[in-house]
């Protein structure tokens, strides 16, 4: 088997499934492989995969306009990058599902066949709480806050939501 | 709370009665939660941890519900002690190996568990004997209502419950039956009737959850998805399946005991024989000799042991209940020395 990128035999080898009978092949030889940073060498010796690139690789040609955009994002509040998520399958905090909300939902059509909830909605918070009413007020705020990219008032009210969490 | 004292019990799980308990030993729903002022617990900083476990931890113990919760501090056990609370279904493998601070609650039944700081920051666990999906169902989602009118829940109108995995966001339940399929494995059906699950988005596992080993014909059924139905909708679902499991394992046995009743006689009463005699015994071939002996209790070829003295073997020969049970941290070879032991020693009590 020769890498993809020069003639050199190929010494690492990646599938991804892409869908339930297609997969997404790549065949590298160790320059190359180092090249597109697939290995990332930090303080130790040891070489450990580095995921986001690997995605980035396997996602390589397949990404369209769209999902070029989603490559870029990053979460203001919990400072995940959206190839991390992609890399590792685990989100960094809530509010990422409105920040990747475009990426996100195909994603969540594909495993649950659904991209909205159908079940149990929190009594508590929408009654009339005084506190969970305060709480939940300022997280319509913040919402607000980061779709207008007033970031630093979203840090503010992410600090009072905190305050009040504690208190109560 | 002393796990010691743990230890000469069973737990509501293993107390082989409830619906169906011939075939189905358990059920469990666990619903994932996380609070919306902080990170998921992946991303949380140690401070941002601690923070979560002492609010959380404080909430839990002083929630308002009929059986109280007792806290123990997960970080600070010792690796046995972990292994004991895993074995028990008490915490998850990954809250177990996870770091940082972390802990559960739990009531003195063993029925309701609390986990902080596992993947999502809350995981609420409602155990029961026997199949009873809706008094599971019905427990849990009023200790998760008590639990929401003293914390704040990230939650969306259009993605429900926030997880840190999508795989489990909108209602963030898992419901698995745990069940007992000797028949079906002794008949080679398992493969066929698990085919006609994964059609219908079920997931068929071990006995301790993901990538564990389905040893003794034991498996766990649950839903895998979460987003786009209603709880009950969900429930009914795994309902429906379990009803036709429960069919065709007991006409498997009833094929078995009509057709071959000599040889299954034989492998039963051989099975409780190599339990009584033998002088090394593996955790696997236990829980295999155990599936035989259960099998034969519920078709009424062996009537001189209960189910609960199976149950109780069952979880007593685990490696870390086997060894707080012996007292001190064993090898492999000592460890199948000591657990045909207390075998021979616990059947001869039990007047075999």
């Amino acid at each position: 088997m020769k890498c993809q990128f020069c003639d050199k035999p190929a010494t690492v080898h990646m599938t991804k499934l892409t869908g339930l009978k297609e997969k997404r092949v790549v065949h590298l030889c160790d320059a190359c492989a180092k090249q597109q940073q697939v290995f990332v060498e930090p303080e130790a010796s040891k070489e450990e995969m580095n995921i986001p690139a690997i995605v980035h690789l396997l996602l390589g040609s397949q990404l369209s306009p769209m999902e070029e955009e989603l490559a870029r994002l990053t979460c203001p509040h919990c400072g995940i990058k959206y190839m991390e998520f992609r890399g590792e399958g685990r989100l960094g905090c809530p509010e990422d599902y409105a920040v990747f909300r475009a990426g996100l939902e195909p994603i969540l059509r594909r495993v649950h066949r659904a991209d909205w909830h159908f079940g149990k909605k929190p009594p508590h918070q929408i009654e009339n709480q005084p506190v969970q009413a305060a709480i939940y007020d300022l997280h319509r705020q913040l919402r607000q806050a980061i779709d207008t990219e007033q970031f630093e008032q979203a840090a503010q009210l992410r600090d009072a939501i905190r305050e009040k969490e504690l208190s109560g | 709370m002393n796990l010691d004292t743990l230890i000469s019990t069973t737990g509501e799980w293993l107390r082989g009665t409830g619906p169906e308990s011939d075939v189905v030993i358990s059920t469990r729903i666990r619903l994932a939660r996380n609070l919306s002022a902080f990170p998921f617990t992946n991303r949380a900083s140690a401070a941002q941890k601690a923070e979560l476990e002492s609010l959380l931890r404080d909430r839990v113990t002083r929630l308002d519900v009929p059986h109280a919760l007792g806290y123990v501090n997960v970080a600070a056990l010792p690796p046995l002690d972990r292994q004991f609370l895993v074995e028990r279904q008490l915490i998850s493998r990954e809250l177990a190996n996870a770091e940082g601070p972390r802990g559960v609650a739990f009531d003195e039944r063993e029925a309701v568990s609390l986990m902080i700081n596992e993947e999502d920051q809350l995981r609420l666990q409602v155990m029961r004997s026997g199949l009873a999906l809706d008094q599971a169902w019905n427990e849990i989602d009023h200790v998760d209502d008590t639990l929401e009118a003293k914390v704040s829940y990230a939650w969306s109108e259009q993605f429900g419950y926030l997880t840190a995995c999508p795989t489990n966001v909108g209602t963030g339940l898992r419901a698995s039956v745990m069940v007992h399929l000797p028949a079906l494995g002794l008949t080679r059906q398992l493969e066929k009737v698990f085919r006609s699950l994964q059609k219908i988005n079920l997931v068929v596992r071990g006995l301790y959850g993901e990538g564990s080993r389905a040893s003794g014909d034991f498996f766990q059924i649950s839903n895998q998805i979460t987003l786009g139905k209603s709880e009950s909708g969900l429930l009914s679902e795994i309902q429906g399946v379990i009803s036709r499991i429960l069919f065709y394992e007991r006409q498997a046995r009833g094929v078995l005991l009509h057709e071959k009743r000599q040889e299954l006689h034989d492998r039963v009463s051989r099975a409780l024989g190599t339990l009584q005699h033998a002088t090394m015994m593996t955790s696997d071939e236990t829980m295999e000799l155990l599936s035989s002996v259960r099998l034969g209790i519920n078709l009424g070829l062996l009537d001189d042991i209960s189910l609960h003295t199976v149950n109780e073997l069952f979880i007593h020969t685990q490696p870390a209940h086997l060894q707080k049970l012996v007292g001190g941290s064993m090898d492999g070879e000592e460890r199948n020395a000591a657990r045909a032991r207390y075998l021979r020693t616990k059947l001869r009590q039990a007047g075999i």
